[in-house]
């Protein structure tokens, strides 16, 4: 298992277990981290699974591809580290990693 | 006034919308389909096209658009007819049973039964994230244009890197006394044409264009009179009396909310023998149908659109027998389906 830990906006953090090759969103969802809409599903259809990646974390997750920056411009505040949560896939380099949410989705 | 009569107007041509015309037709009954969007398949057209689908029977797995256009190819002998582009606003109960359904370009529908496939609601432009924007809403910022001598001579702010947003951006920029195009990255989605004659425009001074993204907006009385952009050297402020955002769709349930039914928590709660909704005559099937056990399956809405066609064909017709048939050896309906004898 994987940990991830999850800030909400208002600073409660959830620490989740986290299989590997399921997203950050989907650990989101299923462990009910608040401000983590996902209203398209994870089709990369929507940019409600904005999270800020933490700065220390950045290099090892990675850039978002095209399509996903494309979808990013609907997001709210974004921000060099910010992903969209279902575009992240859960992997052994990823343990311990933090995520941010941000104020509001769209 | 031009009335459309049909037996059944079926609101939202995702998925199983266009089931619900196969069901219908095999019973005789004739549908109109209604959908916001600019062509059939609801979600899985607008949201994931080429996503695959692995839960569909008899396809381990198929693409979104692929599903959609098959259903389009299996309904085709019933020949439902479509408007696309316009979300239902009204409905109203008549004299002799029926219902009429006015849209939001005031076309006029009527017919004997309603079915809403609506899945997630209607697909409308999302509100950007900017704080206030709802007071400029209607006065000073629009989601779409609709004349385009209302941007005559103003100071236009349009947001966004798509084809809406370049688009836009060309068509206004010799009305407008000046267009500004704010998008947050250097990159668009847009196409590379479009993006070239608006960079031409902008290396001619007769645009400007803005990395970053809109953080404030000032005015008064619900007129627009300045934006806050913040960029990568910081905040700037410039003038701006009309704006058109250009953030994408997000899907709402719309008038639908207004028409008397009774909701759980923005879904239309449903029996699961008929599939009908708190009014009789209206159906809800699909994604925005709620019943206990519910789940938001394709195949889900395929069972509960068979079913609600058993009762909107004893609506339609009564005292007239069903027959219960299969497809594969009903010679009659054989003979709807087209099939060769």
């Amino acid at each position: 298992m994987t940990k991830l830990t999850f800030i909400a906006h208002d600073g409660t953090h959830f620490d989740v277990d986290a299989e590997n090759g399921s997203t950050v969103m989907e650990n989101a969802i299923r462990n009910a981290v608040p401000g983590i809409e996902a209203e398209c599903g994870g089709a990369c259809a929507c940019a409600t699974c904005h999270v800020y990646v933490d700065e220390q974390w950045t290099a090892v997750v990675g850039e978002p591809e095209a399509m996903e920056e494309d979808m990013l411009d609907f997001a709210y505040d974004v921000q060099p580290n910010s992903r969209l949560s279902c575009q992240i896939k859960v992997r052994d380099a990823l343990d311990g990693l933090v995520v941010r949410v941000p104020e509001r989705q769209g | 006034m031009t009335i459309t009569r049909t037996d059944v107007i079926i609101v939202g041509a995702g998925p199983v919308g266009l089931f619900a015309v196969f069901e219908l037709g095999l019973l005789d009954l004739k549908c109109h389909l209604i959908d916001i969007l600019d062509r059939p398949g609801g979600q899985c057209a607008e949201l994931y096209p080429e996503k695959p689908i692995y839960d569909i029977p008899g396809w381990p797995s198929i693409s979104a658009q692929g599903l959609v256009d098959k259903l389009l190819e299996q309904i085709a002998p019933f020949r439902p007819e479509f408007t696309f582009g316009r979300m239902v606003s009204s409905l109203e109960r008549l004299g002799d049973g029926g219902f009429r359904i006015v849209t939001d370009d005031d076309e006029v529908f009527e017919a004997r039964a309603v079915v809403i496939a609506a899945g997630g609601g209607s697909f409308q432009p999302k509100r950007p994230p900017i704080p206030g924007i709802e007071a400029y809403e209607g006065g000073s910022v629009f989601y779409s244009v609709r004349r385009m001598e209302d941007f005559r001579g103003h100071d236009l702010l349009v947001v966004g890197g798509g084809d809406s947003a370049l688009d836009w951006t060309l068509n206004l920029q010799p009305l407008a006394k000046r267009v500004t195009l704010v998008h947050r990255r250097p990159e668009f989605r847009a196409a590379p044409d479009s993006v070239n004659k608006m960079q031409a425009l902008r290396d001619a001074n007769l645009l400007d264009l803005r990395i970053g993204q809109v953080v404030g907006l000032a005015g008064r009385d619900g007129r627009l009179a300045s934006a806050t952009i913040k960029g990568p050297d910081g905040e700037i402020e410039i003038p701006c009396t009309r704006m058109l955002p250009f953030f994408g769709l997000t899907m709402k349930l719309g008038p639908i909310a207004e028409w008397g039914l009774d909701l759980h928590e923005n879904l239309i709660p449903v029996d699961t023998e008929k599939f009908e909704t708190s009014v009789p005559g209206i159906f809800a099937i699909g994604d925005i149908s709620w019943y206990p056990g519910k789940l938001k399956l394709i195949l889900s809405g395929f069972h509960e659109a068979a079913l609600m066609a058993q009762a909107a064909k004893r609506l339609v017709s009564p005292g007239e027998r069903i027959v219960f048939q299969y497809t594969t050896s009903s010679t009659s309906l054989h003979r709807k389906l087209g099939v060769p004898d």
